[in-house]
Protein backbone atom coordinates (compact mmCIF):
# COMPACT_ATOMS: atom_id res chain seq x y z
CA UNK A 1 0.00 0.00 0.00
CA UNK A 2 1.15 3.40 -1.24
CA UNK A 3 1.52 6.21 1.61
CA UNK A 4 -1.11 8.17 -0.43
CA UNK A 5 -3.16 5.26 0.04
CA UNK A 6 -2.58 4.71 3.98
CA UNK A 7 -3.32 8.45 4.55
CA UNK A 8 -6.28 8.32 2.87
CA UNK A 9 -8.05 5.63 5.21
CA UNK A 10 -6.34 7.06 8.43
CA UNK A 11 -8.53 10.71 6.72
CA UNK A 12 -11.67 8.23 5.77
CA UNK A 13 -11.57 7.09 9.27
CA UNK A 14 -11.30 10.78 10.86
CA UNK A 15 -14.21 11.24 8.55
CA UNK A 16 -16.34 8.59 9.35
CA UNK A 17 -15.50 8.85 13.55
CA UNK A 18 -16.54 12.68 13.09
CA UNK A 19 -20.31 11.63 11.04
CA UNK A 20 -20.91 9.17 13.75
CA UNK A 21 -20.25 11.26 16.38
CA UNK A 22 -22.30 13.75 15.12
CA UNK A 23 -25.41 11.24 15.31
CA UNK A 24 -24.19 9.74 18.41
CA UNK A 25 -23.67 13.31 20.71
CA UNK A 26 -26.43 14.68 22.46
CA UNK A 27 -25.32 18.51 22.66
CA UNK A 28 -24.78 20.31 19.72
CA UNK A 29 -21.60 22.07 20.07
CA UNK A 30 -20.56 18.39 20.46
CA UNK A 31 -22.00 17.71 17.29
CA UNK A 32 -20.89 20.74 15.54
CA UNK A 33 -17.08 19.93 16.64
CA UNK A 34 -17.63 16.81 15.27
CA UNK A 35 -18.57 17.98 11.83
CA UNK A 36 -15.64 20.13 11.91
CA UNK A 37 -13.14 17.57 12.16
CA UNK A 38 -15.50 15.71 9.01
CA UNK A 39 -15.01 18.83 7.24
CA UNK A 40 -11.03 19.16 8.15
CA UNK A 41 -10.71 15.40 6.83
CA UNK A 42 -12.48 16.04 3.85
CA UNK A 43 -10.59 18.90 2.49
CA UNK A 44 -7.42 16.77 3.53
CA UNK A 45 -9.09 13.89 1.35
CA UNK A 46 -9.94 16.39 -1.67
CA UNK A 47 -5.58 17.07 -1.34
CA UNK A 48 -4.72 13.57 -1.95
CA UNK A 49 -7.63 13.48 -4.83
CA UNK A 50 -5.80 16.33 -6.10
CA UNK A 51 -8.04 19.26 -5.74
CA UNK A 52 -5.98 21.78 -4.22
CA UNK A 53 -8.41 24.51 -4.36
CA UNK A 54 -11.51 23.04 -3.19
CA UNK A 55 -9.52 21.89 0.12
CA UNK A 56 -8.59 25.69 0.68
CA UNK A 57 -12.09 26.56 0.27
CA UNK A 58 -13.28 23.86 1.96
CA UNK A 59 -11.61 24.64 5.35
CA UNK A 60 -12.32 28.49 4.95
CA UNK A 61 -15.78 28.47 3.74
CA UNK A 62 -16.97 25.07 5.46
CA UNK A 63 -14.64 24.60 8.63
CA UNK A 64 -14.47 28.50 8.79
CA UNK A 65 -17.21 30.60 7.59
CA UNK A 66 -20.19 28.00 7.83
CA UNK A 67 -19.14 26.01 11.26
CA UNK A 68 -18.64 29.53 13.07
CA UNK A 69 -22.31 30.29 11.71
CA UNK A 70 -23.35 27.16 13.42
CA UNK A 71 -21.08 27.80 16.92
CA UNK A 72 -22.53 31.09 17.06
CA UNK A 73 -25.82 30.35 16.91
CA UNK A 74 -26.20 27.55 19.14
CA UNK A 75 -24.37 29.65 21.92
CA UNK A 76 -26.60 32.32 20.81
CA UNK A 77 -29.77 30.83 21.48
CA UNK A 78 -28.22 28.43 24.46
CA UNK A 79 -28.86 25.46 23.08
CA UNK A 80 -28.72 22.67 25.90
CA UNK A 81 -28.64 19.08 25.74
CA UNK A 82 -31.11 17.50 23.49
CA UNK A 83 -34.41 16.47 25.34
CA UNK A 84 -34.82 12.59 25.26
CA UNK A 85 -38.18 12.06 23.89
CA UNK A 86 -39.53 9.09 23.19
CA UNK A 87 -39.08 9.06 18.53
CA UNK A 88 -42.11 8.40 16.84
CA UNK A 89 -42.38 4.87 15.52
CA UNK A 90 -42.29 6.21 11.94
CA UNK A 91 -38.83 7.18 12.55
CA UNK A 92 -38.05 3.64 14.43
CA UNK A 93 -39.89 1.25 11.76
CA UNK A 94 -39.30 3.58 8.42
CA UNK A 95 -36.23 6.11 9.39
CA UNK A 96 -33.46 3.60 10.13
CA UNK A 97 -34.00 0.97 7.42
CA UNK A 98 -34.33 3.89 4.90
CA UNK A 99 -30.97 5.05 6.06
CA UNK A 100 -29.31 1.24 5.60
CA UNK A 101 -31.45 0.84 2.23
CA UNK A 102 -29.93 4.17 1.20
CA UNK A 103 -26.42 3.30 1.96
CA UNK A 104 -26.84 -0.07 0.71
CA UNK A 105 -28.39 0.66 -2.63
CA UNK A 106 -26.04 3.09 -3.09
CA UNK A 107 -22.63 0.93 -2.49
CA UNK A 108 -24.19 -1.58 -4.43
CA UNK A 109 -24.46 0.75 -7.60
CA UNK A 110 -21.46 1.88 -6.92
CA UNK A 111 -19.54 -1.77 -6.86
CA UNK A 112 -21.82 -2.47 -10.32
CA UNK A 113 -20.65 0.35 -11.84
CA UNK A 114 -18.18 0.00 -14.66
CA UNK A 115 -14.57 1.56 -14.19
CA UNK A 116 -14.16 4.11 -16.02
CA UNK A 117 -11.39 4.42 -18.81
CA UNK A 118 -9.06 5.73 -16.43
CA UNK A 119 -7.38 8.97 -17.48
CA UNK A 120 -4.51 9.25 -15.05
CA UNK A 121 -4.30 11.51 -12.43
CA UNK A 122 -1.11 13.16 -13.52
CA UNK A 123 -0.97 14.90 -16.81
CA UNK A 124 -5.03 17.06 -15.86
CA UNK A 125 -4.28 17.52 -12.66
CA UNK A 126 -1.09 19.17 -12.32
CA UNK A 127 -2.53 22.59 -12.69
CA UNK A 128 -5.88 21.81 -11.88
CA UNK A 129 -6.54 25.11 -9.76
CA UNK A 130 -5.26 27.00 -12.93
CA UNK A 131 -7.44 25.46 -14.99
CA UNK A 132 -10.38 25.40 -12.77
CA UNK A 133 -9.98 29.22 -12.51
CA UNK A 134 -9.80 29.57 -16.08
CA UNK A 135 -13.03 27.31 -16.28
CA UNK A 136 -14.92 29.22 -14.02
CA UNK A 137 -14.23 32.51 -15.23
CA UNK A 138 -15.02 31.44 -19.06
CA UNK A 139 -17.31 28.49 -19.70
CA UNK A 140 -19.11 29.43 -16.33
CA UNK A 141 -18.93 32.67 -16.24
CA UNK A 142 -22.61 33.00 -16.08
CA UNK A 143 -23.40 31.14 -13.48
CA UNK A 144 -20.71 32.54 -11.44
CA UNK A 145 -21.83 35.94 -11.64
CA UNK A 146 -25.39 34.57 -10.60
CA UNK A 147 -24.05 33.38 -7.67
CA UNK A 148 -23.34 36.94 -6.46
CA UNK A 149 -26.85 37.64 -6.99
CA UNK A 150 -28.04 34.48 -4.62
CA UNK A 151 -25.48 35.71 -2.12
CA UNK A 152 -27.10 39.04 -2.17
CA UNK A 153 -30.36 37.93 -1.95
CA UNK A 154 -29.28 34.75 1.30
CA UNK A 155 -28.11 38.26 2.51
CA UNK A 156 -30.80 40.56 2.82
CA UNK A 157 -33.01 37.65 3.63
CA UNK A 158 -31.16 36.63 6.51
CA UNK A 159 -31.10 40.24 7.84
CA UNK A 160 -34.91 40.60 7.35
CA UNK A 161 -35.44 37.10 8.65
CA UNK A 162 -33.63 37.82 11.82
CA UNK A 163 -35.21 41.56 12.37
CA UNK A 164 -36.79 41.29 16.36
CA UNK A 165 -40.34 42.65 14.90
CA UNK A 166 -40.67 39.72 12.70
CA UNK B 1 -8.82 -0.33 -6.32
CA UNK B 2 -7.99 2.92 -6.98
CA UNK B 3 -8.44 5.44 -4.42
CA UNK B 4 -11.35 7.48 -6.17
CA UNK B 5 -13.23 4.74 -5.65
CA UNK B 6 -12.38 4.30 -1.93
CA UNK B 7 -13.60 7.52 -1.74
CA UNK B 8 -17.11 7.22 -3.67
CA UNK B 9 -18.01 4.53 -0.75
CA UNK B 10 -16.86 6.74 1.58
CA UNK B 11 -18.76 9.41 0.21
CA UNK B 12 -22.25 6.82 0.02
CA UNK B 13 -21.79 5.72 3.90
CA UNK B 14 -21.50 9.61 5.11
CA UNK B 15 -24.34 10.55 2.95
CA UNK B 16 -26.33 7.41 4.74
CA UNK B 17 -25.09 8.57 8.19
CA UNK B 18 -26.27 12.34 7.42
CA UNK B 19 -29.70 10.80 6.40
CA UNK B 20 -29.64 9.12 9.65
CA UNK B 21 -28.80 11.82 11.43
CA UNK B 22 -31.86 13.83 9.48
CA UNK B 23 -34.58 11.07 10.57
CA UNK B 24 -33.21 10.56 14.00
CA UNK B 25 -31.88 13.63 15.77
CA UNK B 26 -34.15 16.16 17.69
CA UNK B 27 -32.93 19.35 17.34
CA UNK B 28 -33.21 21.17 15.09
CA UNK B 29 -29.53 22.71 14.44
CA UNK B 30 -28.55 19.39 14.73
CA UNK B 31 -30.63 18.17 11.75
CA UNK B 32 -28.99 21.59 9.91
CA UNK B 33 -26.06 19.81 10.64
CA UNK B 34 -26.95 16.43 9.13
CA UNK B 35 -27.88 17.70 5.95
CA UNK B 36 -24.49 19.94 5.87
CA UNK B 37 -22.84 16.49 6.08
CA UNK B 38 -25.01 14.95 3.47
CA UNK B 39 -23.66 17.81 1.23
CA UNK B 40 -20.09 17.33 2.23
CA UNK B 41 -20.55 13.68 0.66
CA UNK B 42 -21.88 14.54 -2.14
CA UNK B 43 -19.19 17.20 -3.17
CA UNK B 44 -16.71 14.20 -2.36
CA UNK B 45 -18.30 12.21 -4.90
CA UNK B 46 -18.11 14.90 -7.32
CA UNK B 47 -14.08 15.39 -6.71
CA UNK B 48 -13.74 11.56 -6.85
CA UNK B 49 -15.68 11.47 -10.16
CA UNK B 50 -13.92 14.30 -11.66
CA UNK B 51 -10.58 12.44 -11.20
CA UNK B 52 -12.00 9.28 -12.30
CA UNK B 53 -12.59 10.85 -15.59
CA UNK B 54 -9.62 13.42 -15.35
CA UNK B 55 -12.81 16.09 -16.03
CA UNK B 56 -12.69 19.87 -14.28
CA UNK B 57 -16.37 20.43 -14.38
CA UNK B 58 -16.53 18.10 -11.37
CA UNK B 59 -14.82 20.58 -9.59
CA UNK B 60 -16.40 23.78 -10.38
CA UNK B 61 -20.07 21.71 -9.52
CA UNK B 62 -18.25 21.55 -5.58
CA UNK B 63 -17.85 25.04 -6.33
CA UNK B 64 -21.39 26.40 -6.52
CA UNK B 65 -22.47 23.62 -3.99
CA UNK B 66 -20.20 25.54 -1.84
CA UNK B 67 -21.66 28.64 -2.33
CA UNK B 68 -25.35 27.44 -2.74
CA UNK B 69 -24.34 25.45 1.00
CA UNK B 70 -22.93 28.98 2.41
CA UNK B 71 -26.30 31.02 1.45
CA UNK B 72 -28.70 28.25 2.29
CA UNK B 73 -26.92 28.32 6.00
CA UNK B 74 -27.19 32.01 6.59
CA UNK B 75 -31.21 32.04 5.85
CA UNK B 76 -31.29 28.54 7.76
CA UNK B 77 -29.96 30.36 10.65
CA UNK B 78 -31.98 32.98 10.24
CA UNK B 79 -34.91 31.30 10.21
CA UNK B 80 -34.03 28.70 13.12
CA UNK B 81 -33.63 32.00 15.25
CA UNK B 82 -36.78 33.34 14.34
CA UNK B 83 -38.35 29.81 15.48
CA UNK B 84 -36.60 29.41 18.78
CA UNK B 85 -37.11 33.06 19.67
CA UNK B 86 -41.18 32.10 19.16
CA UNK B 87 -41.31 29.03 20.37
CA UNK B 88 -38.81 28.79 23.13
CA UNK B 89 -37.21 25.25 22.42
CA UNK B 90 -35.56 24.23 19.69
CA UNK B 91 -37.16 20.34 19.87
CA UNK B 92 -38.66 19.49 16.57
CA UNK B 93 -41.22 18.04 18.33
CA UNK B 94 -42.44 20.63 20.00
CA UNK B 95 -42.72 22.89 16.30
CA UNK B 96 -45.56 21.00 15.00
CA UNK B 97 -48.19 23.80 14.14
CA UNK B 98 -48.70 21.77 10.97
CA UNK B 99 -49.54 18.57 12.49
CA UNK B 100 -52.97 17.35 12.17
Amino acid sequence: MSAETILFFVLAAAALGGAVNLIAQTHPIHSALSLIVVMVALAGIYLLLGAELLAAVQIIVYAGAIMVLFVFTIMLLNAGAEERTAISRAATWLGLPFAVILTVVLGWSISLSQAPTYAGPGVAMARASGQLSQLLFTSYMFPFELTSILILVAILGAVVLAKRDF
Amino acid sequence: MQLESYAVILSAILFGLGALGFVFKRNIITIFMSIELMLNAVNLSFVAFSRMRALLEGQVFVFFVIVVAAAEAAVGMAIILQVARNRQSLNIERIDLLKL
